[in-house]
């Protein structure tokens, strides 16, 4: 790895000098929440104060070396698309060289809402591939900041500089809390009654409208009660796909959005996005379509267009990108539900997934099966002793979590492309629960939008190997135990060549004890807070590893157990990824505190980290933790990150 | 699960027998091949993406026959892909939901395509399934091959989830059916006899079938391992799929052997399910 990047690297919270070099002055400490504020919920409102250690933030000791430009760093690191696109113009446009690794946020990405403005080439612009020493890469840049870390103790004082000198109506708002709640010290959240009830029943299904019309009232309202729409309508303004309401409901109402579309496009302002009262709508124009996102769940524009693109991304892996223009071209008006047909539930389940709150989809990042390194190591082995002649890539799935991948070296998988096959087979539950073996066409847009590919799916059920192996899973026990092979060919009649593949591949896992390996990992689920850094205050937190497009976070449970918590866990990472991504602020150290709980992000060019302790937690003893929480990431990193994977 | 209860029989002869399910969208392929292989159903089943397979034993008195079957989507834009599983196939079922009668315009339209693309030998049965929503309570759809009591009677052990009553109503219902559509409730959309005059004019196996309540799917699925044709048998799997590639074409009698069925329909308990 390029020396140059060493410094760059944060020394400790408040004390970043990479900051000072390329920062954007930034004009006040707390940030501007006004912009959210019409439609954020309770627990964002009721946040007291909001601090920002950000570039202005001056070094307090010791002198920064002055830095090369911070793109070309990144560049060389993991060739980060938020380093603006711009940045590299030495790039290859080709899109089925998108990615390497599994890296690549691009069409995915919040963080440069630049792109926005280009996302018909943002595709292109992404990519760079080719980090071909990437493990020797990500070790370096981990040893990079070893030794600062070891300054554990400046950390903890400059914090209380931080604090102290910074803004003292956070010590008041920290005290408080610490009186009043002693009783309840583990409400992360403030009651919010109207949107605990609206969460409960965002996905129930709105009713049919009765032909005579009598429920009218009632099925508008309960179409209207809801947190979140999608609508997709061509620009000729015909429904293509909406998350609630059949055809009847949504008609009107597409008129309307269908009506301000024109409005703008005829002004030659192409319309981004428009809030009236606590609601916010984003459109985002695709071609021949228009895509509209509405939440009331205080989403930023930028996270609500990167899920407005998955689902574009779905609507051209269902169709490739060519036929679906000449669908259109052919016809203006074309009804392109037909040909989408059974892509409903597809879109329903990204949609609801996002609804939800997925911390994969607001980092646009994986996350990995926690496994030894040299057991991972065996994994790959013998995916590349058993890769069949026309496997383009090969994947390893453990409830939800990455295992393994195999693919060639001149292709890396896009994280869009997994996050729909993530889908597909997690979440939509067709594949998983129709049993059997599945060979399913798909195009990967990410990887090349043109054209399909073949994937073969084989779910394992790890308790019972030897039956699944010659027969289907008994359906219903299956579970959370499962592990699905996923072998990815561009050979339609490829089925019966990665078939036999897939007896191989378990054959080998098994007699070199690996099936046993991953059943252990997955029964021991994530870790929990206490096991990553004992005695720590913090209730969650997720890290995101920049350069491998992955993520790691501990378990949910016990303070995150029901929907709507992690919803609003959700919630508070939402809001504060929005506050590190947006332009142009490029914060580097942000914290917030509200009557209930204390958050902080912290975002580096090897990482972003997003964690939350409850409201008596003081500023100092969370920044403790993020650094221990570092320290325990570099110290797993090869067991919580896949780095390079398998080539060949 | 029963899947190797065939061990036991020991040296019973074995053969693969490559089968594909046809038919439009949402009428019940996979819950077919659910209940046949897993003797389980699904409400609101997802459709199917891509193609399932799926592969399941049927014991005969004399052999054993392993289906390895083919769940295609029904969904249109899957409908290029299909040649590539029926190619090869020895058996075809080709599905329609006896409540939506365009459905069994597209099983005539699937039919027509295998007598003409598929190996001219392929055994083909049409079945119109979801018959638990017939409100007639003889609304059975046996035909040909599938006319015994005994046969019927081993289909209420198959659905265990099954509702008794239709079970048994089946079981003595076997003539004289098909007109009581028009009382209340019904949602039958297709007359039996008119697919079954159909199927008896293009020499197809003919059944009604529930996947919910079991109902004559075990039946559907034994008749076609007797139609199967001696001669066109191969071994027990061999390489993948492949030793399948012209299967069954030197025998051009199989539609004709379809009667067969009915001299074997005694050992329905034969089959795995
Ligand atoms: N009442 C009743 N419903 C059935 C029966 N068989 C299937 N269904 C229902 O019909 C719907 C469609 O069934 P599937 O098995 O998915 O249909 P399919 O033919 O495989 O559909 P595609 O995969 O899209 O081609 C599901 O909701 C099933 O529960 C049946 O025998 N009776
Ligand atoms: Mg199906």
């Amino acid at each position: 790895m390029d020396g140059s990047v060493e410094p760059q690297t944060p020394v400790s919270l408040g004390n970043s000098p990479a900051n000072s070099a390329n920062g954007v002055p930034e004009q006040d400490n707390s940030i501007d929440k006004k912009d959210f504020g019409s439609h954020m919920t309770n627990e964002e409102q009721g946040r007291a104060q909001s601090t920002s250690t950000g570039e202005e933030q001056p070094s307090r000791e010791g002198t920064p070396p002055p830095l090369p430009p911070r793109p070309k760093n990144l560049q060389l690191l993991d060739g980060r698309p938020q380093t603006s696109g711009s940045s590299k113009p030495s790039r290859p446009a080709l899109q089925s060289k998108a990615t390497t690794q599994l890296s690549f946020a691009d069409t995915q990405s919040y963080s440069d809402e630049s792109k926005d403005t280009s996302s018909s080439d943002a595709s292109k612009q992404k990519i760079g591939p080719n980090r071909s020493g990437s493990e020797a890469d990500d070790s370096a840049s981990v040893k990079s900041y070893v030794p600062t870390l070891e300054v554990g103790g400046d950390t903890e004082s400059l914090l209380g500089e931080v604090l102290t000198g910074h803004d003292k109506t956070i010590l008041k708002s920290l005290g408080r809390p610490f009186d009043s709640t002693s009783g309840r010290s583990e409400r992360m959240f403030p009651d919010d009654p109207e949107f605990e009830i609206a969460f409960e029943h965002e996905f129930d299904e709105v009713e049919e409208m009765k032909a005579d019309g009598s429920n009218e009232e009632a099925v508008m309202n309960h179409w209207r009660s809801k947190l979140k729409h999608f609508l997709i309508l061509s620009s000729a303004g015909k429904p293509i796909y909406s998350r609630h309401g059949d055809d009847q409901l949504i008609t009107n109402y597409i008129g309307v959005v269908q009506t301000i579309i024109s409005f703008y496009q005829g002004a030659n302002d192409v319309l981004r996005g428009f809030t009236a009262g606590e609601v916010r709508f984003v459109v985002m124009s695709k071609g021949p379509l228009n895509l509209v996102a509405i939440t009331r769940l205080g989403e930023s524009d930028s996270q609500l267009r990167s899920q407005l693109d998955a689902l574009y991304m779905q609507i051209l892996s269902t169709l490739t990108l060519p036929s679906m223009e000449k669908m259109f071209s052919n016809r203006p008006s074309y009804d392109l539900r037909r040909p989408l047909q059974g892509t409903e539930m597809l879109l329903s389940a990204l949609a609801d997934g996002f609804t939800r709150g997925s911390p994969s989809t607001l980092l646009s990042a994986l996350e990995c099966l926690k496994l030894r390194k040299s057991h991972r190591q065996a994994i790959n082995n013998a995916l590349l002793k058993t890769r069949s002649q026309n496997l383009l890539y090969g994947l390893i799935v453990a409830s939800g979590k990455l295992v393994s991948v195999v693919r060639p070296k001149k292709h890396s998988l896009h994280p869009g492309d997994l996050h729909l096959i993530f889908n597909m087979l997690f979440e939509a539950g067709s594949v998983k629960a129709g049993g059997g073996e599945n060979w399913i066409p798909l195009c990967l847009p990410g990887f090349n939008n043109t054209g399909y590919l073949y994937m073969y799916v084989s779910f394992l059920n790890l308790e019972n190997l030897s039956e699944q192996v010659e027969e289907r899973p008994s359906s219903s026990a299956a579970a959370q135990d499962e592990v699905a092979i996923l072998l990815i060919s561009a050979n339609k009649e490829g089925f019966f060549e990665l078939r036999q593949m897939r007896d191989d591949l378990v054959e080998q896992l098994q007699k070199n004890g690996s099936i046993d390996l991953i059943r252990t990992a997955v029964k021991k689920g994530r870790p929990s807070c206490t096991d990553i850094v004992p005695g720590s205050p913090i209730r969650h937190f997720l890290y995101k590893s920049r350069g491998n497009v992955q993520f790691t976070m501990p378990s949910f449970e016990p303070f995150f157990a029901t929907a709507l918590d992690r919803r609003r866990l959700i919630n508070l990472y939402n809001t504060l990824h929005t506050h590190m991504h947006a332009r142009p602020t490029h914060l580097k150290v942000h914290h917030s505190t509200s009557t209930t709980n204390i958050s902080l992000a912290w975002i580096t060019p090897l990482f972003e980290l997003y964690c939350v302790a409850p409201s008596p937690t003081s500023r100092a003893a969370l920044a403790q933790t993020a650094n221990k929480i570092i320290q325990w990431v570099r110290r797993e990193e090869e067991r919580v990150f896949i780095i390079g994977g398998a080539v060949f | 699960m029963v899947a190797d209860s065939g061990a036991a029989s020991g040296p019973k002869p074995s053969s693969s027998v490559k089968l594909v399910l046809l038919g439009e969208a949402a009428v019940g392929k996979s819950s077919l091949v659910m209940r046949f292989v897993n003797n389980d159903f699904q409400e609101n089943k997802e459709p199917t993406i891509g193609a399932a397979f799926l592969t399941q034993k049927c014991n005969l008195p004399t052999r054993t026959i392993k289906f390895e079957i083919w769940d295609t989507a029904g969904q249109e834009r899957f409908a290029s892909l299909a040649p590539m599983y029926y190619r090869n196939a020895q058996a075809a079922l080709v599905v329609y939901d006896i409540t939506k009668a365009a459905s069994l315009t597209k099983a005539q339209h699937w039919v027509a395509e295998l007598q003409r693309q598929a190996s001219p030998g392929i055994v083909i049965a049409l079945v119109g399934n979801k018959s638990d929503l017939a409100a007639s309570p003889n609304n059975s759809g046996s035909s040909s091959s599938g006319g015994s009591g005994g046969a019927l009677s081993d289909a209420s052990t198959a659905g265990d989830d099954g509702d008794a009553a239709s079970s048994t109503a089946v079981g003595d219902g076997d003539d004289g059916d098909e007109d009581e559509e028009g009382e209340g409730g019904d949602a039958r959309k297709v007359a039996t006899k008119v697919a079954k005059a159909y199927a008896d004019e293009e020499g197809l196996l003919f059944f009604e079938t529930s996947a919910k309540t079991g109902l004559n799917v075990a039946e559907v699925f034994t008749a076609i391992a007797n139609a199967i044709p001696e001669t066109s048998l191969k071994g027990p799997r061999g390489v993948g799929g492949q030793t399948h590639l012209g299967g069954g074409r030197q025998e051009d009698a199989a539609r004709v052997n379809l009667t067969g069925g009915r001299d074997a329909a005694g050992p329905k308990e034969g089959c795995a399910c």
